[in-house]
């Protein structure tokens, strides 16, 4: 279990003051000249040796894609805050945004530096108002104090934080997808490459990263990368903030040691699944995209991204969308499908067609009402699909039916069978 | 989904012209400047927003035309961004825009009863507005606070932690145009483990 001297996000849950005195006595902007006057070489390494991995989903490290921008192209370098937090069962980035945003507000500042960027926008759902003018007033008590702007916090750096609200789209979360939504355009994924380290918002070098990745950021450079990494597991290192939704007794957000098993994540911090841990059926692990896995697995299965994909699953944003027995865990994963359907861009005919005929197909199978060859044809769309399309959606929208085939595929066979006798008799 | 953030087609029955509110016309001002000189598109999102809020909450093909205007863009550029992105409605929406989430988080934890307990109280099917424009009932994707699910967003604000019960009783209320608490029903203050 973590400690709770290792925590980074001190007001998780907003019990205390989220504006720049609160956030001044929980120790942020303490000292940020110390850390940008050793340079943005040392920051990037200091980031990589902590092996800290993104998070917002993919787990691609983090000092290495710090390390992609350019270091002299000539022109303007941006770095852009993902705070799109659209993913099915996550809802961390919007804890940091309200209770915590000077912790974000930090982590801009060191991050931009580390990428020789003048200019960050963060990028948040339309649907978060009220975090978004959380952010936006915090953002300007920053500008106030001087911590951001010309010579910022006394450093000599100039640096610019905006804040740009989203209006309603999953695929804007899509790195490249935000960067046209960005420019004003719709939030149609571009093709890679090349990837916005060397062409991205209006033809710059640009990084896209998630919130809570730029969040921890000056804490480790405080406390060192030493520290960081000797929590959790090698590769799978730091703490994360884990959301538990779904059938469990007391759903929350916390912030736990990378590695965590399932089992203590969910009885200890979420009070246990509704009818006790013997009545879970399945959980999914990280967010809608991500294959669920049955009781078997979540019994011993720990936390982190290379054991979840030892599981053929993967921990994804970290977001724990628990199912107990009661569940009809085929209209579980119809719903996801039908997310995807109504989500998707429209941009790649594989995923345009291919997400509202998987749906189709699943909406019938929840009462069984398809032949027996029914399963394998939608598992052979669902390959079809995945990989053919520009962005990850296409993956994204068809792994929740693998693993439901994979993990369910009896009980499915069984309403089959059942709907096809009843129409026998009738 | 019967939402009017998802349909294609703009309305031009309101045959008024649309004039920014001063106001707004210096807020616009301030958006445009986040953005470097000569990339004002990028104040498209933020400033058709502003437009639908000046608008009662809904954007006509005259708001388009204008908005395209304000920032140098032809119509059809602005109109494919307010077809595109949900939180833009193409059609008419009541003083309580309730957008109820339907997806799986929200769904475990009853959403289903909440449609029904809302289309009781207002009269409403999904997608149809009430006769007094008080109330548009709809359904949405994802809102990203499964942590307190099953949840509503009303506007712009979002009501966590419903039972048939409370959201029974903040529709009432609503119905009788008194005030409601925002956030958690239940005393949460944001997404903590309920106390014992």
């Amino acid at each position: 279990m973590l400690k709770k001297e290792d925590k980074i996000f001190k007001n998780l849950y907003g019990h205390n003051d989220w504006n720049l005195k609160g956030a001044l006595d929980r120790g942020i902007w303490e000292n940020t000249k110390n850390i940008l006057d050793k340079g943005s070489d040392y920051i990037v390494e200091e980031i990589k040796k902590s092996e800290l991995r993104g998070r917002g989903g993919a787990g691609f490290p983090a000092g290495l894609k710090w390390s992609f921008m350019p270091k002299d192209s000539g022109k303007p370098h941006y770095l852009v805050v993902n705070a799109d937090e659209s993913e099915p069962g996550t809802c961390k980035d919007r804890e940091i945004m309200r209770n915590d945003p000077h912790l974000l507000l930090e982590g801009c500042l060191v991050a931009g530096f580390a990428m020789r960027a003048h200019d960050c926008y963060i990028y948040i759902r339309g649907e978060y108002y009220k975090e978004s003018s959380n952010l936006q007033k915090a953002i300007e008590e920053a500008y106030e104090a001087k911590l951001i702007g010309p010579n910022a916090s006394g450093t000599g750096w100039d640096f610019n934080i905006y804040l740009h609200r989203g209006a309603g789209a999953y695929i804007c979360g899509e790195e490249t997808a935000l960067l046209e939504s960005l420019e004003g355009k719709k939030g149609l994924p571009r093709l890679k490459p090349p990837f916005p380290a060397a062409v991205g918002l209006y033809g710059c070098p640009t990084t896209v990263t998630n919130v809570e990745t730029v969040a921890v950021a000056p804490t480790i450079l405080r406390r060192g990368s030493k520290w960081f990494a000797n929590l959790g597991n090698p590769n799978n290192t730091g703490t994360k903030i884990f959301s538990i939704s779904g059938h469990v007794n007391n759903p929350c957000n916390v912030e736990e040691v990378m590695g965590i098993p399932l089992k203590e994540l969910i009885e200890i911090h979420a009070g246990g699944v509704i009818g006790g841990w013997d009545n879970l059926l399945a959980v999914i692990p990280g967010g809608a995209s991500v294959p669920l896995i049955p009781k078997s697995i979540c019994d011993t299965v720990k936390m982190d991204f290379d054991s979840l994909i030892k599981v053929q699953s993967g921990l994804g944003t970290a977001a724990v969308i628990v199912m107990n027995k009661s569940t009809d865990i085929v209209e579980a994963i119809t719903r996801l499908s039908h997310f995807f359907k109504h989500e998707n861009c429209g941009q790649c005919t594989p995923c345009r067609e291919g997400t509202g005929w998987m749906y189709r197909i699943m909406k019938k199978m929840i009462l069984g009402n398809i032949d027996s060859k029914g399963i394998d044809q939608l598992l052979n769309v669902t390959k079809q699909i995945e990989g053919h399309t520009i962005c990850a959606l296409g993956d994204a929208a068809a792994w929740p039916i693998q693993g439901l085939m994979r993990h369910f595929r009896p009980e499915i066979e069984r309403r089959i069978s059942e709907f096809n006798k009843k129409r026998k008799v009738a | 989904m019967n939402h009017p953030g998802m349909i294609n087609t703009v309305s031009n029955i309101n045959s008024n012209t649309f004039e920014w509110s001063e106001e707004n016309f210096s807020k616009v001002k301030t958006i445009i400047d986040k953005y470097p000189s000569g990339k004002q598109q990028s104040a498209v999102i933020p400033v058709l927003d502003l437009a639908q809020r000046q608008n009662k909450g809904w954007l006509t093909k005259n708001i388009i035309e204008k908005v395209a205007e304000t920032l140098s863009m032809s119509f059809i550029r602005v109109m494919e961004v307010a077809s595109f992105y949900s939180m833009f409605n193409l059609e008419p929406v009541g003083k309580n825009f309730i957008q109820i989430c339907r997806t799986t988080p929200c769904w475990l934890r009853g959403s289903d009863k909440l449609l029904e307990v809302a289309k009781n109280v207002t009269g409403c099917n999904l997608g149809e507005t009430s006769k007094d424009d008080k109330f548009t009932l709809v359904e949405v994707e994802c809102l990203g606070a499964c942590c307190n699910a099953p949840m509503i967003q009303i506007n712009d604000d979002y009501y966590e932690d419903l039972t048939e019960e409370n959201f029974k009783h903040l529709l009432l209320k609503l119905k009788e145009n008194e005030k409601i608490s925002t956030g958690s029903q239940i005393g949460r203050q944001s997404s903590e483990p309920k106390r014992k």
